[in-house]
């Protein structure tokens, strides 16, 4: 069983639609997994029945039981996140100021402060029209995406890969270069790296594949609207041959992309086209890439 | 009154917070050209609170008149006060405090300045002392001021540097009419920080079904934190018309369009200014601008 | 010696966890008495943050000579691991523990 990640760095570069496409192309033996989960849009593409739901609680929140609070204002003073107002008489807690640090509840002379585990969001596993399974999570306003719950979402995955003998975990992995994504690339086989050539893309893969590196991921990239600066475009595959990544394809600037999703569908069941014939070829060059990445 | 003259007497900017449920939408795009359209009559502050990726500095070339250093507050071991009573590692919830057997370290990306080990240590060994965590500059150009925070790499708290930003422009800027702050993507903590005190939030989206569930999320963010809000649909013409319906049925003002165009995309690609190109953008924006300061005079408060 | 592994189950033929932070066990092998010891370290995995320094202090607490992982640790973890001078090998990921162990005794996995 593999696992490839799917990341971009910089948000709406297609990054989505490309995953979702490679799960088509995979059908039953893709398990698919959305750690995007800031901006988790593979479920509108994927037709999930939600099947399978769960909490998911991250961190804590400070909670004042008023029966036993003496008034005392301990804990508004300490509390470096103003969190804690007085509201007709009452001490409370405002969840979204509350970093769940824990220190009210530690001074609290008579131990009226507890700190509850904060319900996150909700993760779930669905059937989907591949006819094989996808973990997704759902975070509340305001919650953080945390490695934890990325991690959470790529072991479900993981356990039903092996459970049902599937061949690979795809997943689509996390904005940004922080904790969430550190944690979507711990246990890779491979990485697809989105971009697009702006000067927004090409900085923000710069930054991304730093963390690649770190891990000793085989990584490829996938240029997306190629076309639209061809000077950048080329700029990016000096750094791919420099960095030794996989130059996979160079996409054209397609709105099919676009008329695709308002189907509902990916690309590769939308249109039999060159777009759809790239991404085929990418896929089928990704998992010659994946198994080759044999222990060094 | 007329909004002008609220905003007159209103000692602070009045401030458009531009927001997107997931990145890509175009919230950059909409800042600098709305900033720079700005510009063109008057004095403008647009602030990149996007402080892990800041963006919009790509599009100007400014002048750098400020620099100054982002601090937190994280704790220094004292190794000479320090008993190792074992104390500091239990009480941090973030797991920033480790003890390997005579040495206490710090880790200072995970600590999130709660005070927590500092005020409980029994000795006053780790006293809460500033860390540099990013740069805060200042850039200007004719009449737009260009006020950006950037992280260093591998440090996390995003919330903190926003805090200090907004504040570093209340201070420094507060004469000026206008303020726009572009905001971090999604709908977690750094959007928050980046939107509570907006005095209007425009959020931008795309006529598609990822679009639309996006804005669906920040909409919600938005009524939770009970900001005035509109929308602004980017790309209009590709997809489908359900963004338009959603906004009507929830009652969501539609602020403009900006059409869906290549030329656009190799403009922004290119890191250049679009509305100069197209008449119909100009407009938009000055309807846009128009919009966001009427909801002054409607609710002064 | 004292070997760590970061692994998925508890015993030889258990894989090796290519996660460091949120790995699902700590499996301790000692040279000297040929014992393998199992510690469960779904607690710390189970933390929003800062997993890869707890696990560093339970791998100090347990104070093995060499640490045998997959992928490597994150950034944090791998500045309290080089504080402990521990000796880690990384790229063990797709092999049971009896497999990395036989690497690592050939020479053959990468040390950072």
């Amino acid at each position: 069983m593999k696992e490839i990640v799917i990341i971009s760095g910089k948000g709406g570069t297609g990054k989505t639609s490309i995953t979702a496409s490679f799960a088509v192309l995979g059908g039953t033996n893709v398990v698919l997994a959305d750690c995007d989960v800031d901006a988790a849009d593979m479920h509108l593409l994927m037709q999930p029945d939600f099947g399978n739901e769960h909490d998911f609680y991250s961190g804590e929140l400070a909670y004042i039981d008023q029966s036993n609070c003496t008034r005392c204002g301990l804990c508004r003073q300490i509390c470096r996140f103003d969190a804690i107002s007085v509201i007709d008489g009452e001490y409370v807690v405002a969840p979204i100021d509350c970093e769940g640090c824990g220190y009210c509840a530690r001074v609290c002379p008579t131990k009226t402060i507890i700190n509850k585990k904060l319900l996150a969001g909700k993760w779930y596993i669905s059937n989907i029209k591949t006819g094989s399974q996808m973990v997704h999570a759902r975070l509340e306003t305001g919650a953080d995406n945390s490695g934890k719950l990325v991690a959470k979402v790529k072991d479900e995955a993981k356990a039903i890969a092996l459970g049902k003998r599937k061949d690979y975990i795809l997943v689509d992995g996390s904005p940004g270069v922080g904790c969430p994504v550190v944690s979507s690339l711990s246990g890779a086989n491979f990485v697809v790296l989105v971009t697009e050539p702006s000067v927004s893309g090409l900085h923000d893969l710069k930054r991304v594949h730093q963390l690649v590196k770190k891990f000793n991921i085989r990584a490829g990239c996938i240029i997306n609207k190629a076309d639209i600066n061809p000077g950048l475009s080329n700029d990016i595959k000096l750094f791919l041959e420099k960095e030794n990544i996989a130059h996979l394809a160079d996409l054209p600037y397609n709105e099919d992309f676009t008329m695709a999703m308002t189907q509902g569908e990916t690309i590769v069941e939308y249109r039999q086209g060159t777009l759809t014939a790239l991404i085929k070829e990418s896929w089928e060059k990704i998992k010659v890439l994946t198994n080759q990445n044999k222990i060094k | 009154m007329k909004p002008s003259d609220w905003l007159m007497i209103n000692q602070q900017p009045f401030k458009i917070a531009i927001a997107s449920g997931k990145g890509g939408t175009g919230k950059t795009t909409l800042s600098v050209n709305l900033a720079a359209y700005i510009a063109e009559q008057e004095d403008v502050v647009l602030v990149d609170l996007d402080v892990e990726e800041p963006n919009s500095g790509l599009f100007f070339e400014g002048k750098l008149v400020h620099e100054e250093d982002n601090l937190k507050m994280i704790p220094q071991w004292d190794e000479s006060l320090c008993t190792l009573c074992g104390l500091c590692p239990k009480v941090c919830n973030f797991h920033a405090i480790m003890q390997l057997g005579p040495t206490i370290l710090v880790f200072p990306e995970l600590c999130h300045s709660c005070y927590a080990c500092a005020e409980l240590c029994p000795v006053n060994a780790l006293p809460m002392t500033p860390k540099v965590i990013g740069k805060l500059r200042d850039y200007q150009v004719d009449k737009l001021h260009f006020v950006e925070s950037r992280l260093n790499i591998g440090e996390e708290q995003a919330v903190a540097s926003i805090a200090k930003t907004k504040k570093y422009v209340a201070g420094k800027y507060a004469e000026v009419r206008i303020a726009l702050f572009d905001s971090p993507p999604g709908t977690s903590c750094p959007v928050i920080e980046a939107t509570k005190d907006a005095d209007f939030v425009i959020l931008i989206t795309e006529p598609t079904p990822f679009g639309l569930h996006d804005l669906t999320l920040a909409v919600e963010t938005m009524r939770k934190l009970e900001k005035p809000f509109g929308v602004v649909v980017n790309r209009d013409g590709i997809g489908n018309d359900e963004v338009l319906r959603y906004c009507k049925a929830e009652n969501i003002p539609v602020l403009a369009r900006i059409p869906n165009s290549r030329k656009i995309a190799e403009l922004y690609s290119a890191g250049k200014l679009i509305y100069p190109e197209f008449p119909e953008i100009r407009e938009s924006l000055g309807h846009i601008l128009d919009y966001c300061l009427s909801t002054a005079e409607r609710s002064p408060a | 010696m004292k070997i760590a592994f970061t692994a998925a189950g508890t015993n030889w033929d258990s894989m090796i966890d290519p996660r460091f932070g949120r790995t699902e066990y700590i499996v301790i092998h000692d040279e000297n008495s040929e014992e393998l010891i199992a510690i469960d370290n779904s607690a710390v995995k189970n933390e929003a943050h800062g997993a890869g320094t707890a696990t560093s202090q339970r791998i100090f607490e347990l104070k093995p000579d060499v640490l045998i992982t997959g992928n490597g640790p994150g950034d944090t973890a791998a500045k309290a691991l080089a504080h402990m001078k521990m000796k880690i090998f990384v790229g063990a990921q797709d092999m049971t523990l009896k497999q990395a162990y036989e690497k690592y005794k050939s020479g053959e996995l990468k040390e950072v």
